[in-house]
């Protein structure tokens, strides 16, 4: 590999990014513009920037790794990606989004929902939330990216994380969420030319569609034992029903990242971001096929890298990748792709990585400077830019710092624990706050509270994949998880405190009196 | 977690046996159609408020201008 060529095409990428972030920071006059890009964005800088801060390095190269040692399943994960991320999420929850938002002058997803609400308690809340538990998951793909750029721009790490964050951190300070979005639509564009390529070669290569899936189902007996005393029964088959695969497949993958989505921060505030629904109609054609090619692509590509490797060096991929389900996917691009694609698929990662993180850190500086210290303090409108810009900088140092300190053990879960709360604390509020016009400020707060602490405590004591690299269970109790009884050190979060929150919501809102009808009117206007 | 027999229908449909793994391989292809037709059909609807949006959004932001001028000092 030539490294200096490899270097000149990240910084062409890089001066882009840089001229993009530019004319961000040019066209950003006021807050409307920097929190939620005056209104007024592309249906396809809309569709392409949702799509590529939705999919990250980790579900391409992470979750490709995991359809290589397990096979096939996990396209219920993409099914889920695109007809609830995409589909629901835009033409259900989107408009509604959109138009409420626009009505109650709501330029964050905690400012909408406190306005909805009529309660400031519920804004520096969900602030809270979206501030303390985004930068773990934010130090997850900032790190991966660090790593990256090690290995394959020999940058020093520690070099290579400071270097990144300061560009990323430099045109979302200065560009806002134009600046944001703007980026990321090169970004998505990058990502979705290199992961084409990528099925269209691997397919070729192993002799077209039937003909490669065929290969990778006679390769069932290949299964190792340990995996198939985990449930596992082949590449190209379902795990067997109740078993340890099984329930993580359904239970955190399927529905903690599949329906999580819904209600995370960072993609939501994008439908307010369109100046009508005609604009949303658009970016779901777009959405939908963005996130086939992404991780519908790197699902197929990473069960058949099976078939790769048994037919070039006997093995099957995760003995390839030396135990490592994560080197599964760059190990079978180094393999079997040509070189000038191993330039390109780098692009895509950089490119993933990026846009990503900027949405993160963006995301996290308006929940901290527009929610929790402008609410808590009480002022409006001003300095409400430089407010989110210093939160943004805060938000950049923290995830930098927890870059250097946390281990490896730690980081993992960060994004599971970041999807799993959103998911229980906003959804069941988010859900009631555009449905159903009897939800109440009492019953959205304790919907809020329940699915927050749920969460957190199944976490910490119950769901064994966090429980115990974090260790507190075993502090307190003596114990790894409070319950060793299968399945439920393996049931996510999300399938116990998400049904949890919305029955809390439902129940106080029904117990307690219905709000204003001139205030529902309000958020309702233009609303069927 | 066979619920139904493919071979009976002349052997394995695009080299994958289990149907649930089949079904989702192209669910998760007709979802994304689904998200192209919806586009297309709806294509020029929901623009309809736009007008009167972008008036409200003008005089908005003329108010939000106006107060950064005050409050800043700009």
């Amino acid at each position: 590999m030539d490294i200096l060529l490899l270097n000149i095409i990240v910084l062409v990428y890089i001066l882009a990014v840089g001229y993009l972030g530019y004319r961000g920071w040019r066209e950003t006059c006021n807050s409307s513009d920097y929190m939620v890009a005056g209104r007024k964005i592309h249906p396809y800088v809309m569709a392409m920037s949702y799509g590529a801060t939705f999919i990250s390095t980790s579900a391409i190269v992470g979750f490709g790794g995991t359809a290589g040692l397990f096979g096939m399943g996990l396209l219920w994960l993409t099914f889920l990606n695109i007809f609830v991320g995409i589909f629901i999420a835009f033409v259900v929850f989107g408009k509604r989004t959109r138009k409420m938002g626009y009505n109650l002058s709501a330029m964050t997803f905690p400012e909408l929902l406190a306005r909805r609400f009529d309660s400031r308690f519920i804004q520096y809340f969900s602030g809270l939330v979206i501030f303390l538990g985004m930068p773990m998951y934010a130090s997850v793909v900032l790190i991966g990216a660090a790593r990256f750029i090690e290995t394959t721009l020999a940058i020093n790490f520690d070099l290579a994380l400071l270097f990144f964050s300061v560009i990323i951190a430099a045109y979302v300070v200065l560009g806002g969420l134009k600046g944001v979005m703007y980026t990321d639509a090169l970004q998505a564009t990058i990502m979705f030319v290199g992961m084409a390529f990528l099925l269209l070669m691997t397919y070729s290569h192993l002799g077209g569609i039937a003909a490669a899936h065929q290969a990778l189902t006679d390769l069932a007996p290949l299964v190792p034992a340990n995996l198939a005393a985990m449930g596992h029964l082949g590449w190209t088959a379902m795990p067997a029903s109740g078993s340890a695969w099984w329930w993580t497949l359904i239970s955190s993958l399927v529905l903690g990242v599949g329906i999580g989505v819904l209600a995370m921060p960072q993609l939501v505030v994008r439908f307010m971001t369109v100046k009508s629904g005609r604009e949303l109609n658009r970016a779901v054609l777009i959405g939908g096929v963005f996130i086939l090619m992404m991780t519908g692509v790197a699902f197929v590509v990473g069960a058949l890298s099976n078939v790769y490797f048994v037919q070039h060096d006997s093995v099957i991929a995760i003995a390839a990748a030396s135990g490592n389900s994560d080197s599964i996917i760059p190990v079978y691009i180094n393999r079997a792709m040509p070189e000038w694609f191993v330039y390109v698929f780098m692009l895509t990662l950089l490119a993933a990585a990026m846009s990503t993180l900027s949405s993160q850190f963006h995301a996290q500086g308006t929940a901290v400077g527009r929610d929790v210290y402008e609410t808590l303090v009480g002022v409006r409108g001003g300095r409400s830019i430089l407010i989110t810009r210093i939160g943004i900088i805060i938000a950049v140092v923290v995830a930098v710092i927890l870059g250097y300190l946390l281990p490896p053990s730690i980081i993992a879960p960060g994004t599971a624990i970041f999807f799993g709360l959103c998911a229980a604390a906003f959804l069941p509020m988010y859900a009631c706050a555009l449905f159903w016009k009897r939800a109440t400020r009492a019953g959205a707060i304790a919907g809020l509270v329940t699915g927050t602490f749920v969460s957190l405590f199944w976490l910490v004591f119950v769901h064994q994949k966090e429980a115990v690299p974090l260790g507190i269970a075993k502090m307190i109790l003596g114990r790894d998880v409070l319950i060793s009884a299968m399945p439920w050190p393996v049931v996510d979060p999300i399938v116990v405190a998400l049904p949890l929150a919305f029955l809390v919501t439902v129940a106080v809102s029904l117990a307690t009196q219905p709000p204003k009808a001139e205030h529902v009117e309000k958020c309702f206007e233009g609303i069927e | 977690m066979e619920i139904f027999e493919l071979s009976r229908f002349g052997g394995t449909m695009l080299g994958i046996n289990d149907p649930w793994i089949l079904g989702v391989y192209l669910l998760s292809v007709l979802s994304a159609l689904l998200c192209v037709g919806y586009g297309l059909v709806n294509w020029n609807r929901g623009g309809e408020k736009e007008p009167e949006e972008i008036r409200d959004e003008v005089s908005w932001e003329k108010g939000e201008t106006s107060m950064e001028e005050k409050e800043l000092g700009l």
